[in-house]
């Protein structure tokens, strides 16, 4: 065991550490409050690199691995969650399955425009009936000439929009379960793609989620993603790895919010002295700290698994399960040391709450983290 | 970075639990029970070379590493907290020898610890001084070359069954002011004016022998001072470093062992036909043990590898692990006895045992309020 980070991941720490203070922070009261997509901050990360981390050099990537996205979408995140969240369905569950499950053409066609940054990347898979029980979709393809027609409905679909590719699941032999499910390649101006109103959110303004509507969509047989009913494989393989980077996004949230509180905590001065000398604001950041480092620990060894190509379901689902769980208690914990202030929304603190409750719900809510845990700690016999 | 345990760590890891499956388990309840000295259990380590494994090879050990013993004292208790005792505290008591003691002092007292041929101890407390060093009543005076030891200790685990015990008190000459001036010694049993006195009654680790350890007149010859007068608070605090994550392998373990137990009652035990295992109710209490415990695994281990590797925030990553395992193993432990319902509450049964072994996790080498005391410090330092 040797828990630092190798030269190569402190280098992509430096580099989005001061891309996040530099580009990111200064951005992210606007983006919030005029819920405007941050086209701008997507370009820069693209310039720097930033939008292919996971794909291999030869398809225009980076080739990093699963700890170097973690501390790239932890950093964003420290100040806007919003953009994190874009650019980590970009790069993890909108490009994942494509380097696992691609074809040779697939990957040539997609990668290097998504390592680029020219196209942007999103995940289709929940559906109005179908969101924790993400085996029995209701949207449809079916077979047709040298290709397939898909009909249905998609919601909650992070990037609506604004992606150049959808990889969307739909059931190619409905009411088979799981085993019906295949996986799609869908481009962004294919006409039968429509994209419906984004909604307004309590939080994650900036990030454009939206439903997803296919009517009499077309998709070419080379666009099928893996084998036909090996969807559900892969969609489940993509959501393991996704929750890397959402645990990186909570214990990002936390980490600011922390950092802000310690600030304040050490500023404010009330009844003659920095609040931070009275010991219950103290066992507050003691507290905060400690669930902060464990969260980022927890979100690295699932990284780590991930990387070594060992099984990780379980920890990936642990992660999620506890980093998205401290970023709720933290990101409330430090606007309460922020006091009033820390209600008002001139600061990050409120808005920290209202993005981190984002974390406990998507890429499966904390009961099916905690069901996924379960089942596999005690599988029935 | 590299966040698995190395192979001559997992093996250590099979050898400690194989063993203490075998040896220490069936032995768990009735060292609790009798509240005695499980001598047996460190005839046991000493054979095996657990209680070697504290010690470098240079001094008749088998590893020194922090992570390594975090590993060991973890598997133990697993099955016995008092158990673990015996490993941890041999590593308390020789480690202020090993961090700051002379290369005689080392040579000396170290190699019999390390073969397990004797056993440590290291007394801080007083009844007028716990988490606040400052209330030291214990004193040695110095008259020329000999220190003459007077006052008592209190809550010194393995204080009774130790052969070396280390002591701090307070070398400055000035009567009732707070403590400005304390120093660490070597004590050994035999010397005259030493007397252990009378054994707790505890609500756990009932077979770890907490003692009150009093000293009239006790002659230490200068020698036995481990570095310079003055550095013993600096060194103590030192020495809880290290060893507070030890304190976080055990109460990993004991969460460890109560969710084990938890788990393989609740898929046995059947309700309304079926094992409580496939209600949510039981699930979401699993599944919240499990990753709890997890968390607390990687703080510790973090902790270890940050004290191999001499980083220098390892009293915030030392006081963090503490906190959260210790917490952790009360949290999951009284769980544990709520997924066993009845049987939870009976003697008959471990979980219980394990609950009452948690509580001292979250009090001893500090308490947890000392801890976030600890850690918000650090944090709220300027240049942190």
């Amino acid at each position: 065991m040797d828990l630092s980070l190798s030269p190569e991941q402190e280098d992509i720490r430096k580099l989005v550490r001061d891309f996040a203070q530099r580009e990111v922070k200064p951005r992210a009261e606007a983006i919030d409050h005029r819920d405007e997509f941050p086209r701008d901050l997507v370009d820069k990360a693209a310039e720097l690199g930033l939008m292919g981390m996971l794909v291999p050099e030869a398809y225009g990537g980076a080739g990093l691995d699963h700890i170097a996205f973690a501390i790239f979408i932890e950093e964003v995140a420290r100040f806007a969650a919003s953009t994190a969240g874009i650019l980590d369905v970009h790069g993890s569950v909108g490009t994942e399955p494509i380097l696992h499950f691609g074809s040779e053409e697939q990957k040539r066609r997609w990668l290097p425009a998504l390592a680029s940054g020219k196209t942007l990347a999103a995940f289709a898979l929940t559906e109005p009936e179908a969101g924790s029980d993400a085996a029995h979709l209701k949207t449809t393809a079916v077979r047709r000439n040298g290709g397939y027609t898909l009909n249905g409905t998609k919601i909650f679909i992070t990037n609506a929009g604004q992606a150049g590719l959808y990889t969307l699941m739909a059931a190619t032999r409905p009411g088979a379960g799981a085993d019906g499910i295949t996986a799609f390649l869908i481009a962004g101006d294919n006409p039968g793609l429509n994209v419906g109103p984004r909604f307004k959110k309590m939080g994650l303004n900036g990030s454009a989620i939206a439903e997803v509507h296919l009517e009499d969509c077309l998709v070419d047989e080379r666009d099928r993603l893996g084998e036909e009913g090996q969807g559900f494989r892969i969609a489940m393989q993509a959501l393991d790895s996704g929750r890397i980077g959402i645990s990186a996004q909570a214990v990002g949230l936390a980490q600011g919010a922390l950092d802000d509180a310690i600030a304040y905590a050490r500023e404010r001065q009330q009844f003659g002295k920095p609040i931070g000398e009275f010991q219950s604001i103290q066992n507050k950041i003691a507290d905060m700290a400690v669930k902060t480092r464990a969260a980022r620990w927890l979100t690295w060894k699932a990284a780590a698994l991930c990387d070594a190509g060992q099984p990780f379901t379980r920890e990936a689902a642990m992660a999620k399960l506890f980093a998205t769980d401290a970023a709720m208690e933290i990101t409330l914990e430090a606007l309460q040391v922020f006091g009033g202030y820390g209600y008002l929304e001139e600061y990050p603190m409120a808005r920290r709450v209202r993005d981190a409750k984002a974390g406990q719900i998507y890429e499966g809510t904390n009961q099916v983290q905690r069901l996924v845990i379960a089942r596999d700690l005690a599988p029935a016999r | 970075m590299n966040l698995f345990l190395s192979q001559e760590q997992e093996e250590i890891r099979e050898l400690v639990h194989d063993l203490c499956l075998e040896r220490v388990e069936p032995r768990a309840a009735e060292i609790d029970e009798s509240a005695e000295f499980p001598w047996d259990i460190k005839e046991l380590f000493a054979k095996n070379d657990i209680l070697a494994i504290p010690f470098t090879p240079e001094y008749g050990g088998v590893s020194g590493s922090a992570l390594t013993l975090i590993v060991a004292v973890e598997e133990i208790s697993k099955f016995c907290a008092t158990s673990s005792l015996i490993l941890s505290v041999q590593s308390l008591g020789s480690l202020p020898i090993w961090l700051a003691g002379s290369e005689e002092q080392k040579r000396k007292y170290l190699p019999p610890l390390a073969r397990g041929e004797q056993l440590a101890s290291y007394a801080l407390t007083e009844p007028g001084s716990g988490s606040d060093a400052g209330g030291m009543r214990t004193r040695a005076i110095k008259h020329g070359d000999t220190y003459v030891l007077n006052g008592s200790k209190t809550f010194i685990t393995g204080g009774s069954v130790a052969d070396t015990i280390v002591v701090f008190a307070r070398t400055d000459q000035d009567g009732d002011t707070p403590a400005r001036n304390i120093s660490a010694f070597i004590v050994e049993k035999t010397m005259p004016g030493f007397k252990v006195g009378k054994l707790e009654k505890k609500l756990g680790i009932r077979g770890s022998p907490t003692a009150q350890l009093f000293f009239q007149d006790v002659a230490l010859p200068a020698a036995n001072r481990i570095g310079d007068e003055g550095e013993g608070f600096k060194i103590a605090m030192r020495v809880l470093d290290h060893s507070r994550p030890g304190i976080a392998a055990q109460a990993l373990g004991i969460a460890e062992g109560a969710f084990d137990l938890a788990r393989r009652y609740a898929r046995e035990r059947h309700q309304f036909g079926k094992p409580i295992a496939e209600f949510q109710g039981i699930q979401f209490i699993l599944a919240d043990m499990a990753t709890q415990i997890e968390a607390a695994r990687a703080l510790t281990y973090a902790a270890g590898d940050a004290l191999d590797r001499k980083l220098p925030d390892i009293g915030v990553s030392s006081s963090m692990a503490k906190l959260f395992a210790s917490d952790t193993a009360m949290r999951v432990t009284t769980n544990a006895v709520q997924v066993l319902g009845g049987y939870g509450y009976l003697r008959e049964f471990a979980a219980e045992r394990m609950m009452r072994d948690a509580k001292i996790t979250q009090i001893y080498e500090g308490t947890n309020e000392i801890q976030r005391f600890v850690i918000a410090r650090e944090m709220l330092k300027e240049d942190a």
